[in-house]
């Protein structure tokens, strides 16, 4: 006797189990089949190709008119069900009502859309069916189209390259840092971005959408929350898919995320299975269609009476847009117990990253050559024990036996128009051909090329490309490298940041061979600081990279509260200031109040929780922050000069003042002080500072280089100058020379006893174009920089990160 | 016996970084790291009681802010040379929400 079969849903999952039933029982079943897509069955997969011309719908249909004919399936396509009657075993259709046995719910999922204002203009769609996929290649028959992705997932990534590929110009717009993020680590979205803008595709990262703007009743626009716009005639949503649960919820059916089934595909309803997208197993919900296929095959021999159980496996993901070859299967999170194998190679923009626990492969990420992909998917599903290849693994199935990495493998690469020595401008290649014609040493190098003849910070990379040309013939001195992620020094990589524009720090670790996925606490917060100074307006600070003073804006005191100091500055305050200090220290119980050496007021011993509000008081009483915390400009201390003192020469307060509101805020690499005294008898004690000026009656004497903490030094004199002026361009120029130049954490005497007086006279001092050039290049940089961090973090935005998450010390008492 | 809480957002959390939950037992500190997982442990350094959720966050690790000791998010455990350990805590991702599992942490639980 045929029973009569019905199925909610002409998808790829349903399709897959249609075929398994009529092999295994044909004519078993009447089935009527619905579809609210005005077709039946094709490969949605395929859409992309699709969408970027390669392929014709014809070709992806799955199941053709003629197969639903063969297995006399009732199709009601383009007709939605409306509702389930299951104490009838009835199902509702646009067109009428039909009885079932059985019922099959294969909905698949709905595409979120999010509700920003404007969301239902015209125009704004979601990329899930042949309809979507036609309304983008209909917009790239319009010469100039623009269109406006929001979602770098798979998706999204895919629309953008199809529409590109079409001749649209596209901007894709995603919220995370980085693309792909639930299938790749941070370095391989990386790749993946510089893959899509050289296709010529627009990609912003870390970017909140606010607002879709419209005009008569269409989209044409996107607002930013940073305020900037961008126009657009389509715009596709891409953010994730939600299962479709309408009618199994409407009908009393067991559901959570998705529809609940057991590992036979039942509902809660014996008569009622459902599979695909739209069910919910064990928690877990599905968006790729490997799983669907099993569930396909359980679901067809439960119809069979068979028994028959779904497990889940692990997944894969590639992405279907030419050029752009990444894999990633299971997971690749770090942990206890975990190793990560991590295999770079710049050159050819390759990243593989492999996650060990035990003998067995847990997680692979790849890009740029996953010709291995489906063997590490295989030893992952199967659980092999690897202990055996694992020195090999990283390099496949097909490679026997191998080579260390090698550490000049980052230097190897670089091609030979990249700048090796900044101060003299000479490239790989000139180095390369001194060495071919004659010269051996380091000393023979410079002589013929001046590469690092100057500040010497480049000397590790001269050497470097060196030992390349030379081979065995040339030793390279040990140098510290940078910290355990790298071989390379900071001075190396500083150098191979400007010289190959790496502005993010994952483009930094891919294209210097890091041998971790994400640095470590050395390596992050000086790479944020190289960044952030020779990327300024374009990098974008981490506070995540930053020590916990400079990323609260406060220093940690033992016992775990914070110092809040305000600027005073030139150390010059005025009454008010000092009643809305003693205001502050009164309200917020504050433990000690201390005047520090650098001139101001230091508040003890306050509550992280505070501290925001304490900003603000301080803030609205005219104060920003003090900067205390920060590798950067602290103080200018600054004595009495004409204003009081008889032997003042000049206005050391007023000159004082001046120079600590040009100069702070900036980052350096280590903390930096000044001072300015009215007249050689030094009582600011301005030599043994950073920077400190002695003024005298021709003028101003600049001091660099002085020290007194751990380790005591006077300062050098740099040069003399007349007037105010001077004093403020050479002190930006020397600041600026050694943000450029010096290692993270190193001071300023610790620089110049590396580059030399002699070096730093030289560019400051001797060269006025050089001078002036520093100088802009450190204005420039202060345009990003003076913003207050206390008044951008009372912002509420912020406020909320110096609260505990929760408070289980409120809850009654059980 | 566990007892799943319901404590914020995932979004709470930067990435790569921690928030404080109070506990009449001590603040423990809740991480998210780059791969946004989750995880709970002690906000009190074995060493000086630095509060650990100040810390850089590199894998599955932080560094601790006053003395750079290196503790594993996952297992609690120090690592290099350094010896110590602090308690950890289940907690999970739920929909977007985190779930502590407060047993140990409430109020006359002290075992
Ligand atoms: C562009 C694109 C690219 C993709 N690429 C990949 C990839 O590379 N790899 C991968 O694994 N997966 C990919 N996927 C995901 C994959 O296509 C889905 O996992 C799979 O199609 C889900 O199958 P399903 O049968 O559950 O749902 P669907 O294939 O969506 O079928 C559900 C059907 O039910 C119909 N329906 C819904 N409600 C009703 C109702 N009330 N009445 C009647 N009919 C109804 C819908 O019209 C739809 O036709 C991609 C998806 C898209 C959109
Ligand atoms: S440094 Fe000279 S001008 Fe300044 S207070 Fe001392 S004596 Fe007076
Ligand atoms: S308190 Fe953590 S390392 Fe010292």
């Amino acid at each position: 006797m045929t029973r009569n079969l019905i199925v909610i849903g002409a998808g790829m999952a349903s399709g897959r189990m249609l075929e398994h039933l009529f092999e295994t029982q044909p004519g078993a079943w009447n089935v009527t089949l619905f579809n609210a897509e005005p077709r039946g069955n094709y490969n949605r997969l395929m859409l992309s190709p699709v969408l970027s011309g390669d392929k014709t719908y014809a070709e992806i249909v799955t199941h053709d008119a003629d197969w639903y004919k063969a297995h006399d399936v009732t199709c009601r396509f383009g007709e939605k069900v409306l509702r389930i009657d299951r104490d009838a075993q009835v199902v509702v259709g646009e067109n009428g009502v039909v009885p079932y046995d059985r019922l099959v719910i294969a909905t698949g999922s709905n595409p979120f859309m999010i509700p920003l204002p404007g969301h239902d203009l015209d125009g704004v769609i979601p990329y899930r069916d042949l309809d979507d996929t036609q309304t983008m290649m209909a917009l790239g028959v319009r010469p100039g189209a623009r269109a406006i992705v929001i979602g770098g997932g798979l998706l999204g990534l895919e629309a953008a390259a199809g529409m590109k590929a079409q001749g649209v110009d596209v901007t894709v717009i995603h919220v995370m840092g980085h693309l792909m993020e639930r299938q790749l680590d941070e370095a391989a979205g990386y790749l993946l971005k510089n893959a899509l803008e050289a296709k010529g595709i627009t990609v912003l990262t870390g970017a909140n959408s606010t607002e879709i703007l419209g005009r008569d009743g269409r989209v044409c626009g996107l607002l930013l929350d940073d305020g900037s716009e961008i126009a657009c005639d389509l715009l596709v949503m891409a953010v994730g898919i939600r299962p479709n649960v309408t009618l199994a919820k409407a009908s009393g059916l067991a559901v959570g995320r998705g529809i609940h089934v057991d590992n036979a595909m039942v509902t809660s309803d014996a008569h009622v299975l459902a599979l695909g997208e739209c069910v919910e197993h064990q928690g877990a919900v599905f968006g790729l269609v490997a799983p669907l296929y099993d569930q396909a095959k359980v679901a067809a021999d439960t119809l069979a009476g068979k028994p028959a159980t779904f497990a889940p496996k692990e997944v894969a993901t590639k992405l279907k847009v030419t050029g752009c070859n990444l894999f990633s299967a299971g997971d690749f999170a770090e942990g206890d117990g975990r190793e990560d194998i991590v295999f770079r190679d710049p050159a050819r923009g390759v990243y593989k990253r492999l996650v060990l626990e035990g003998p067995r492969l847990i997680g692979a990420v790849m890009y740029g050559d996953t010709a291995d992909g489906a063997w590490f998917h295989g030893l992952i599903k199967d659980h092999s024990d690897v202990s055996d290849m694992r020195d090999t693994l990283i390099f496949g199935p097909t490679f026997q036996g191998g080579a260390p990495s090698d550490p000049l493998a980052a230097v190897a690469a670089l091609p030979g128009d990249a700048e090796i020595c900044g101060c003299n401008g000479i490239c790989k290649s000139t180095i390369v051909d001194a060495i071919n014609g004659g010269a051996t040493t380091l000393s023979d190098v410079r002589a013929q090329t001046k590469a690092s003849a100057s500040c010497g910070t480049c000397t590790g990379l001269v050497e470097q490309v060196m030992a390349l040309t030379l081979g065995d013939g040339f030793e390279v001195q040990t140098v510290k490298p940078m910290c355990p992620c790298t071989p390379l020094t900071h001075m190396d990589v500083r150098r191979l940041i400007k010289s190959r524009a790496l502005k993010s720090m994952a483009a930094v670790m891919q294209e210097c061979g890091w041998t971790t996925s994400c640095g470590c606490a050395s390596c992050r917060p000086a790479l944020n600081y190289y960044l952030l100074c020779d990327w300024p307006g374009e990098y974008q600070d981490d506070d995540q990279s930053r020590f916990v003073n400079e990323r609260m804006h406060s220093n940690i005191q033992k016992d775990g509260t914070y110092s809040v100091v305000p600027r005073m500055w030139g150390g010059i305050t005025t009454p008010d200031e000092l009643r809305a200090i003693a205001d502050a220290a009164d309200k917020y119980a504050v433990q000690t109040v201390k005047v520090t050496g650098g001139q101001r007021i230091d508040l003890l011993g306050v509550k992280k929780q505070d501290l925001p509000d304490i900003w603000a008081d301080l803030n609205a009483a005219g104060m920003v922050s003090g900067q205390a915390y920060a590798k950067g400009l602290r103080t200018v201390k600054t004595c009495v000069g004409t204003d009081h003192c008889r032997f003042g020469t000049q206005d050391s307060t007023g000159l004082g003042i001046r120079m600590e509101k040009a100069l702070w805020g900036s980052w350096t690499p280590a903390k930096v002080k000044m001072a300015v005294s009215g007249c050689p008898r030094n009582c600011a004690e301005s030599t043994c500072k950073d920077v400190g000026v002695i003024c005298v009656d021709s003028g101003y004497v600049l001091h660099i280089g002085g020290a007194a903490g751990l380790h005591i030094q006077g300062t050098e004199v740099m040069c003399t100058v007349k007037t105010e002026d001077e004093v403020l361009e050479y002190t930006a120029a020397v600041v600026q020379l050694y943000r450029e130049e010096a290692a993270y954490l190193e001071r300023m005497y610790k620089w110049m006893d590396n580059v030399g007086l002699d070096h730093i006279v030289e560019r400051v001092v001797t060269d006025a174009d050089s001078r002036r050039a520093l100088a802009d290049r450190f204005h420039h940089a202060q345009t990003f920089m003076q913003q207050d961090p206390w008044a951008e973090r009372t912002k509420a935005s912020y406020r909320a990160l110096y609260a505990p998450l929760a408070d289980l010390t409120l809850e009654a008492a059980e | 016996m566990t007892d799943w809480t319901d404590i914020g957002a995932l979004t709470d959390i930067p990435e790569r970084g921690a928030r404080v939950v109070k506990t009449h037992l001590g603040c423990v500190a809740v991480f998210r790291t780059a791969d946004d997982e989750v995880f709970a442990i002690d906000d009190a350094c074995p060493h000086k009681g630095g509060p650990l959720s100040e810390g850089i966050v590199h894998g599955r690790s932080v560094t601790c802010p006053l003395h750079n000791m290196v503790l594993r998010l996952d297992s609690g455990v120090a690592q290099g040379a350094d010896e110590g350990a602090v308690n950890t805590y289940p907690v999970r991702v739920e929909g977007g929400r985190i779930m502590l599992d407060t047993a140990r942490l409430r109020r006359g639980q002290v075992a």
